[in-house]
């Protein structure tokens, strides 16, 4: 009888460590609190410069193959470098672009590579899938007509503000498709921001409408491939969660370290170490569950024990990061109620990676599903 | 060299063939969970003559030396029994003092007479052993240990009192820490290490009985108990050595165990297995929206503490916190069974108010007693409280 535990491997490659570290100190040097706070109310969210130190090092092609210029290292090499995004909190368009190059890499076949080529030298792309709260919505409002003009609109869609490419997932004649926009289709008023919760992410409501596909994907590998799209959105959103917490927790022990009440440092009351402590162990469950998930990608389909592991992981760093961001303000105390207070981010982070490719609730409802029937 | 993976093969046959023809039917009584509750006579009969059955096997203490009884073999080849043990839901081996913390603590730092005179007794289980460190006032604090040895000639005088002592009404010896010299400077110093007897006047054995309503703990009352000097392991006033070398054993640290089967394992599949049969409203039990994310939430924390087990292995996504898996381990082990025990116990509905000599309780009461015992995890060897203000200063850096 096999166990209800399923797989149980967990590998770092040398890539994935030297990824690890060059993005964290990438992230050290450019991104440290006082270049965050300057992003929070510009309209992009982040300096062009660092994004185009970012494509430099090649991570728009990480996961993208060699022939359209990206290093094959697959989607698991994007983990550490999204992880060490999420600590310093560096909202880029790296995770937007990267997952729209997957959907089109898992979808497509050589009629795409022109866009995977400019995906991975850096050109910014998006997907734009949700059209109400429902994160499990297959049926799209959003059509594509047969000379591949588009109608309807979306939500929620990520740095749409400064994507290049567009790709919207719609319906042909009942069909799921994958319709590629590009941003000069888009008319002036096309594009309007949301007010996210989350200062350091952007996100827009797009109209369609008008629109031409300058390319329409259809066929059965679609359907697989939005299913992928999707685990793997909520691999790199726990991913970069997991870092977030990871930053949280440095904030927190920071301050039960050195903040004195009653003449006593607040970090040696019990009442605000054992949370803490259970924060840290979240922690080490979410890494360890990244990374899992992380060994366990593939180029092809993504099998049960992959989806599997990145729905654990979702659940897992989505249940930390919210307590994590909740419990920092607290444990400030009056400060952490403030605007200066850096649990702020933090707490907004976390209402945002609770709710990016579904919440805690929703995975392990899915999970529930893999595991016990 | 190491065994081939063809040979362990063979071996592993072998030793199951011989699992299904010699493991123990149920006696038609209940037996311990683990060496922490042997509790009555019938169970000790049975328990001893079991462990002496797999000694004379060749199957206990394999990589000891054959000199002391032992086979002289790899490790390997007890793990492959171990795992046999626990497959075919073997009876445990009791003698657990003795066979995983004496043993091989005398093995490795013992003199050649001690490890002659101890270690053949303790893995045949003839000679039973316990332990004497913790104290009524000084739970997981040794270096307060008060209990005097006093040095009269060719004796020590042993007087005051030991608890927790699992195994101590049976024993025949005890790892003994008690104060002989006067505290001076650092309270580890002065204190001493013995091979004690047990069945000497002036020891006393008061065993304690558990919110299972089993036994298995003394509390042990030594009151002008003469030992012979002979009995010191080490120098006078050296002990706090060999305590600490007898607790890299217990805790694991080292390995050298002569069996790891001392306590019946729950796993995860089981409790899944267990809710499979189970129905409410009519209606299968894991039909239920709120059960089944309950059981999901269990398996993944489950699956977590296999996974960062093997998480721990790589140093680079260890580096943040290097000791903090390895420190979290019981907090987070002991725990998330705990919890996962009391699940399968409140999962029972109206059975789950029976308890074991019920003859309608669930598996008689297996889950209700595995729920109970579990305290022992969460209480002994450092409670999870202490555990989460090791983990707060020792991996956080957060003040005392």
């Amino acid at each position: 009888m096999t166990s209800v535990l399923g797989n149980l491997s967990l590998d770092f490659s040398e890539e994935q460590g030297m990824l690890l570290d060059v993005a964290r100190e990438f992230v050290r040097d450019k991104s440290p609190i006082e270049q965050v706070r300057a992003q929070l109310e510009t309209d992009t969210g982040f300096d062009p410069a660092v994004w185009e130190e970012m494509v430099s090092l090649g991570w728009t092609g990480i996961a993208l193959p060699e022939t359209v210029g990206g290093s094959a290292l697959g989607i698991g090499a994007v983990v550490p470098v999204v992880e060490a995004l999420g600590q310093g909190l560096l909202g880029t368009p790296l995770l937007s672009t990267t997952l729209a190059g997957q959907l089109l890499m898992r979808s497509g076949g050589a009629e795409i590579e022109p866009l995977l080529e400019r995906i991975a030298a850096g050109t910014v792309a998006t997907v734009a899938l949700l059209e109400n709260s429902d994160w499990g919505a297959t049926s799209m409002a959003v059509s594509v007509d047969a000379s591949g003009k588009l109608s309807g609109h979306k939500q929620f869609v990520t740095d749409a503000g400064v994507a290049e490419l567009f790709c919207v997932v719609a319906t042909r004649d009942g069909a799921p498709v994958i319709a590629v926009v590009e941003r000069s289709e888009l008319g002036a008023e096309a594009i309007s921001q949301h007010d996210l919760i989350d200062l350091t992410k952007r996100a827009a409501k797009v109209d369609f409408s008008g629109c031409n596909a300058m390319q329409v994907i259809e066929g059965a590998a679609v359907q697989s491939a939005l299913r992928d799209y999707r685990l793997l959105g909520a691999l790199l959103s726990a991913a970069e969660a997991t870092g977030s917490a990871a930053a949280c927790l440095g904030t927190l022990t920071d301050y039960l370290k050195t903040r004195k009440q009653f003449g006593k440092l607040i970090g040696s009351y019990q009442a605000l170490k054992h949370p803490t402590v259970d924060i840290y162990c979240g922690l080490e469950n979410a890494r360890t569950y990244v990374y899992h998930a992380a060994t366990l990608m593939a180029d092809e389909p993504l099998d049960e024990a992959a989806e599997t592991a990145c729905r654990m992981a979702k659940a897992v760093a989505t249940d930390l990061i919210e307590f994590a961001g909740d419990r920092v303000v607290q444990f400030h105390g009056g400060i952490g109620f403030t605007w200066d207070c850096d649990s702020m981010l933090y707490i907004r982070r976390a209402q945002w990676s609770r709710q990016v490719f579904g919440d805690a609730l929703e995975h392990r409802t899915q999970l529930a599903k893999l595991l016990l029937d | 060299m190491s065994a081939s993976k063809e040979t362990l093969r063979k071996f592993r046959d072998e030793v199951s063939a011989w699992m299904k023809e010699n493991v123990p039917k149920d006696p038609g009584f209940l037996l311990p969970m683990s060496f922490l509750e042997v509790g009555t006579e019938q169970q000790l009969d049975f328990l001893r003559e079991w462990q002496y059955k797999l000694w004379h096997a060749g199957y206990l203490g394999m990589h000891w030396p054959t000199e002391f009884g032992g086979q002289g073999a790899e490790p390997a080849f007890q793990s492959v029994v171990d795992m046999e043990l626990k497959k075919h839901h073997a009876p445990i081996i009791f003698n657990t003092i003795g066979l995983n913390w004496v043993g091989p603590m005398l093995l490795d730092i013992g003199s050649l007479e001690a490890q002659q005179r101890y270690i053949k007794p303790l893995l045949t289980g003839e000679e039973i052993w316990c332990q004497g460190f913790s104290e009524p006032d000084h739970g997981s604090d040794l270096g307060s240990v008060q209990t005097k040895a006093e040095r009269d000639g060719d004796h020590y005088v042993i007087n005051g009192s030991k608890i927790w002592t699992t195994l101590g009404n049976y024993a025949d010896h005890m790892i003994l820490l008690a104060r002989s010299q006067p505290q001076t400077g650092r309270k580890y110093d002065g204190l001493s290490f013995f091979l004690s007897p047990m069945k000497v006047p002036g020891i006393e054995a008061h065993p304690i009985r558990k919110i299972t309503g089993e036994y298995g703990f003394n509390q042990i009352f030594f009151t002008d108990a003469r030992i012979p000097a002979s009995c010191l392991m080490g120098e006078d006033g050296d002990g706090w050595r060999m305590a600490m070398k007898t607790l890299e054993y217990e805790r694991g640290v080292q390995a050298g165990q002569a069996s790891a089967h001392w306590m019946v394992t729950v796993s995860i599949d089981d409790m899944v297995n267990e809710l499979k049969g189970m129905e409410r409203n009519g209606k299968p039990l894991l039909e239920d929206p709120l059960v089944r994310d309950e059981v999901v939430k269990f398996i993944i924390e489950n699956k977590a503490l296999a996974l960062n087990q093997r998480r721990a292995r790589v140093s680079a996504l260890t580096s943040d916190y290097p000791m903090g898996l390895a420190l979290s381990g019981k907090y987070r082990g002991t725990e998330h069974s705990r919890r996962l025990r009391q699940f399968a116990v409140a999962m029972q509905g109206a059975t789950g108010s029976l308890f074991v000599d019920d003859p309608d309780a669930h598996r008689g009461g297996f889950w209700q007693r595995a729920y109970f015992t579990n305290f022992g995890a969460t209480i002994g060897g450092g409670t999870t409280e202490i555990q989460a203000n090791i983990i707060a200063e020792h991996v956080l850096g957060l003040p005392k």
